[in-house]
């Protein structure tokens, strides 16, 4: 039993604990609206799976592809705004080259218009990488240019147009199931297992956080954050460009002006949540999936409580201000308050000893005064 | 000029942290027109006293008078309304207003509609006017004046507040030798005016040249309060790094020449090798085996040299040959390439990742070398984990610990093995016996004996001279950014010699070798 009680006290002091108990929560109050929200059926004609929880999870694809990258980037120290409009320029970038192929069965095709999209993702990632270290602009407003340029980019491609195109491979993308699994979210699985493996299992992971956490020192015990800088961010370039094409393959459009607009909030966001601090360092990818889950949770359950469109973005911000007053030092707060009303209490017993030391400091202060 | 009564009188200070007493009972004494000099080595607590007296730590006991008065003073706001006011070495004024606007900031001149600018501009012209700046043009951007003026400005706007008493706290470390002349203009302007300057400066000169009176600590006491003119540099080297006086008056004089046999070629030779405002060009030969201690007072170049040696400042005069062939040294990466390890003096900011592991830690030279696609196994990382926990004595011998949570000499250790994990064939070690406890001290000087015995160059940089000469075969002593000699070590040697050399030399002299 104390062995249970040990791993039940290591998971609440992990960051993203209270990101699994919001998305409980969450969970919970549809179900008060609907008990069998949770259920998941088989569609009959089909044989897949369905129901609200396979919803969740396939819209957690894209945000989940780019909460990844963006908590690499955080952990050097930086910030990725520009990888909503990454998501753009990939999703522009595969309809446009989809658009005139005729044969709408082409698997070719289908992969030619994925590896362009996501080469051009990476390379736009790079030129990110390269204003931050070698031109030394801050991450913040290197960033923040791409996010502007990123969309001029996509208009430029699609001259303007929401390009549509037809492709059943690349539709498959989005819409497709494996084993009876939604295909998206099997692949993004995959990616960020992926992505683990290549930063855990190297030594990349272990100089993303030295540089993070002092880059003077790092750079003093010969790591070259240059190239590791520019490595991030060609990821989160390349992990945005996946987020676009699951974006734009469910519809077969790229709305140049919608598609990924505004989730480099939501991807930020995540990755707080999952733990891993704004100020870089230590970065926590299982916490980031967490957050990624939560973000696409809090979409669906506005939507399914019925929300109104106006009162959305209201209601996303009070579940999130929440849960970072939970993670932050107001528990402790809490926690010191509880218990000395708990001490003061009917008992009427001793003054907590904080409080037995207080009488000094009026004290002092009249001193101070005269 | 002696008046009778202190503006300021610190009686009895202490200062705790965790652990520690960074002031034990100190004293010290500041009388309005007077220049006083606080002297000192690193962790001789100069600066904590600063902090007690403006307000930023609290003390533990003894008492702070201000004109007679005793005060309690809980932040720097009380402090600045008790009449002290202080100007950093780092100058935090704003770059993006103007000189005017910051020298009033906060005492804007106010007209029927708001601040009245033209007033204002005029008040500041005034205020710099009073030191003597009055050339300075009030309207320029704060950013685009030099730091001296910037450090200049900042008195200004201290005097703006009527500051009563003026702490400058290292503000001649980056002026060359004219802004230092118009800096000394202005404090002794201000001296003329009545106020209290407590200054601290480890160019010994620059103290000499403008102090009335003399206050050295050491280990976090005090040591002794002297009037200028009483006091010699030999007594004041003695008093900051705790000689005994009549030991060092009675000094021989039995120095050596710097010569090698000339059978073994120099592992890395340095020619002329400078950088502006850091270290004057000096020359310099190391050799495989050898341990070459770099003696001088804190600022007097020691650091800056290694830097330059490792890569981790570019120099921007003279080369360096390793192997007797030339080789550019413009990136810490460059000095690994070559061989070259640095330990850093700045443990918190340039040593240690506290986040991660000392494991971590103690790999990362070594992984950062193999770049990070070609990970060290996890036995690789065991392996040099083991050992150096164990060479060293690390403790808590817990590789998954987090370096931040242990004691200043475990984590000098790791740093330590960090470097030694690179198997180095220079080893610069800067301060690596800083602040830490003495059997960790040992252990870190039986290392260093041994690796000399491996056939590695070592370079040992301490302010504690008596440990230079204890682990060094031969001494370059630095002062005030010069090469002023090069001693070859013997029984004959001692720690007052290498202190006699840096007292003795005029600073003003070019670079000499000191020979019998």
């Amino acid at each position: 039993m104390s062995e249970a009680r040990a791993w039940l006290r290591r998971l609440v002091r992990r960051q993203y604990f209270w990101g699994i108990v919001a998305i409980l929560i969450l969970l919970g109050l549809n179900l008060i609206k609907d008990p069998t929200y949770l259920a998941i059926r088989t569609n009959p004609a089909t044989g897949n799976l369905a129901g609200n929880l396979l919803d969740i999870v396939r819209a957690s694809a894209p945000i989940l592809m780019i909460s990844v990258g963006m908590a690499l980037v955080i952990a050097t120290g930086g910030i990725d705004l520009s990888v909503g409009s990454l998501m753009a320029v990939a999703g522009a970038v595969s309809m446009e080259f989809l658009n005139p192929i005729a044969n709408a069965t082409s698997v070719g095709a289908m992969f030619a218009a994925v590896g362009l999209a996501l080469l051009l993702a990476g390379v736009l990632g790079a030129v990110n990488g390269v204003l931050v270290t070698v031109v030394g602009l801050q991450p913040f407003i290197s960033t923040l240019v791409m996010m502007l340029a990123g969309r001029g980019v996509a208009k430029v491609i699609t001259s303007g147009q929401n390009t549509t195109a037809v492709n059943e491979p690349f539709r498959w993308i989005a819409n497709g199931y494996l084993a009876r699994l939604p295909v998206v979210f099997l692949i993004a699985i995959a990616v960020v297992g992926l992505v683990a493996l290549v930063v855990r299992r190297s030594a990349l992971g272990m100089l993303i956080e030295a540089i993070g956490i002092n880059r003077q020192a790092s750079r003093m015990a010969g790591v070259k954050p240059r190239g590791i800088i520019i490595s991030v961010y060609v990821m989160s370039g390349v992990l945005a460009g996946i987020a676009g094409i699951f974006a734009v393959s469910s519809v077969m459009t790229v709305d140049v002006s919608r598609t990924g607009y505004q989730l480099e909030l939501d991807a930020i966001l995540a990755v707080v949540i999952g733990g891993t601090s704004l100020a870089g360092g230590k970065f926590s990818l299982a916490g980031t999936v967490v957050g990624s889950l939560l973000i696409a949770t809090l979409d669906k359950t506005v939507v399914f409580l019925g929300v109104s469109a106006a009162a959305t973005p209201a209601f996303k911000a009070a579940v999130i201000i929440v849960l970072c007053l939970l993670q932050s030092d107001v528990r402790a707060l809490l926690r010191r308050y509880l218990t000395t009303v708990a001490r003061r209490g009917p008992s009427g017993g001793e003054p907590a000893s904080a409080e037995r030391a207080k009488p000094e400091v009026p004290a002092n202060r009249e001193e101070v005064v005269v | 000029m002696d008046n009778p009564s202190p503006i300021v009188e610190m009686r009895g200070i202490t200062v705790e942290f965790p652990g520690v007493k960074a002031l034990d009972g100190v004293s010290f004494r500041l009388f309005p027109g007077e220049v006083h000099s606080l002297m000192g080595e690193n962790g001789a607590g100069k600066s904590t006293l600063i902090k007690a007296l403006t307000g930023v730590y609290a003390i533990a006991a003894g008492s702070i008078l201000i004109e007679g008065q005793e005060r309690r003073l809980r932040s720097t706001a009380d402090a600045e309304a008790a009449g002290i006011s202080t100007v950093y070495q780092e100058v935090n004024l704003c770059p993006n207003l103007t000189i005017g606007e910051n020298v009033m900031l906060g005492h804007e001149v106010r007209g029927r509609f708001g601040i009245d600018w033209r007033a204002t501009h005029r008040a500041a012209t005034e205020a710099l006017a009073r030191l003597g700046l009055a050339d300075l043009d009030p309207r320029r951007p704060l950013a685009s004046v030099s730091l001296a003026i910037q450090q200049l400005v900042a008195i200004s706007r201290a005097m703006v507040v009527n500051a009563k008493v003026l702490i400058l706290d290292e503000p001649t470390s980056s002026l060359d030798a004219e802004e230092v002349a118009r800096l000394f203009g202005v404090i002794r302007r201000l001296r003329e005016q009545g106020v209290a300057i407590l200054f601290v400066s480890h160019f010994l000169d620059q103290v000499f040249a403008i102090s009335d009176r003399i206050t050295v600590l050491r280990n976090g006491r005090f040591e002794g309060e002297y009037l200028r003119r009483d006091l010699d540099r030999a007594t004041l080297i003695a008093a900051m790094i705790g000689k005994d006086l009549d030991a060092l008056r009675a000094l021989g004089s039995q120095r050596h020449a710097s010569e090698r046999d000339g059978t073994t070629a120099p592992l890395l030779r340095a020619n002329g090798l400078g950088r502006k405002g850091s270290i004057e060009p000096t020359d310099l030969e190391l050799y495989p085996g050898e341990v070459v201690g770099f003696a001088g007072l804190l600022g007097s170049g020691r650091t800056e040299l290694a830097r330059l040696l490792y890569g981790a400042d570019r120099p921007d005069r003279g080369q360096v040959e390793v192997d007797g062939s030339v080789v550019h040294l413009h990136s810490p990466v460059d000095g690994l390439d070559h061989g070259i390890a640095y330990s850093t003096e700045n443990r918190r900011d340039e040593g240690i990742v506290g986040d991660l592991t000392v494991r971590e830690n103690l790999i990362l030279a070594v992984q950062a070398r193999r770049g990070w696609a070609r990970p060290l196994s996890r036995r690789e990382q065991d392996e040099i984990v083991r050992r150096y926990i164990a060479a060293l004595n690390i403790r808590p011998a817990d590789p998954e610990a987090l370096i931040k949570n242990l004691s200043g000499g475990n984590q000098q250790k790791v740093l330590l093995g960090r470097w030694l994990a690179v198997h180095p064939r220079l080893l610069l070690l800067d301060e690596p016996t800083r602040g830490i406890d003495v059997g960790a001290k040992a252990e870190i000087q039986a290392e260093v004996a041994r690796l000399a015995d491996d056939g590695v160059a070592v370079v040992f940089i301490s302010s504690e001279i008596e440990e230079v000469v204890r682990l060094s075969e031969r001494i370059v002593v630095l002062k005030d950014h010069h090469k002023i000699g090069e001693i070859v070590n013997g029984p004959d040697v001692t720690a007052d010699q290498v202190v006699e050399i840096i007292a003795q030399h005029d600073s003003g002299m070019a670079t000499q070798e000191v020979s019998a």
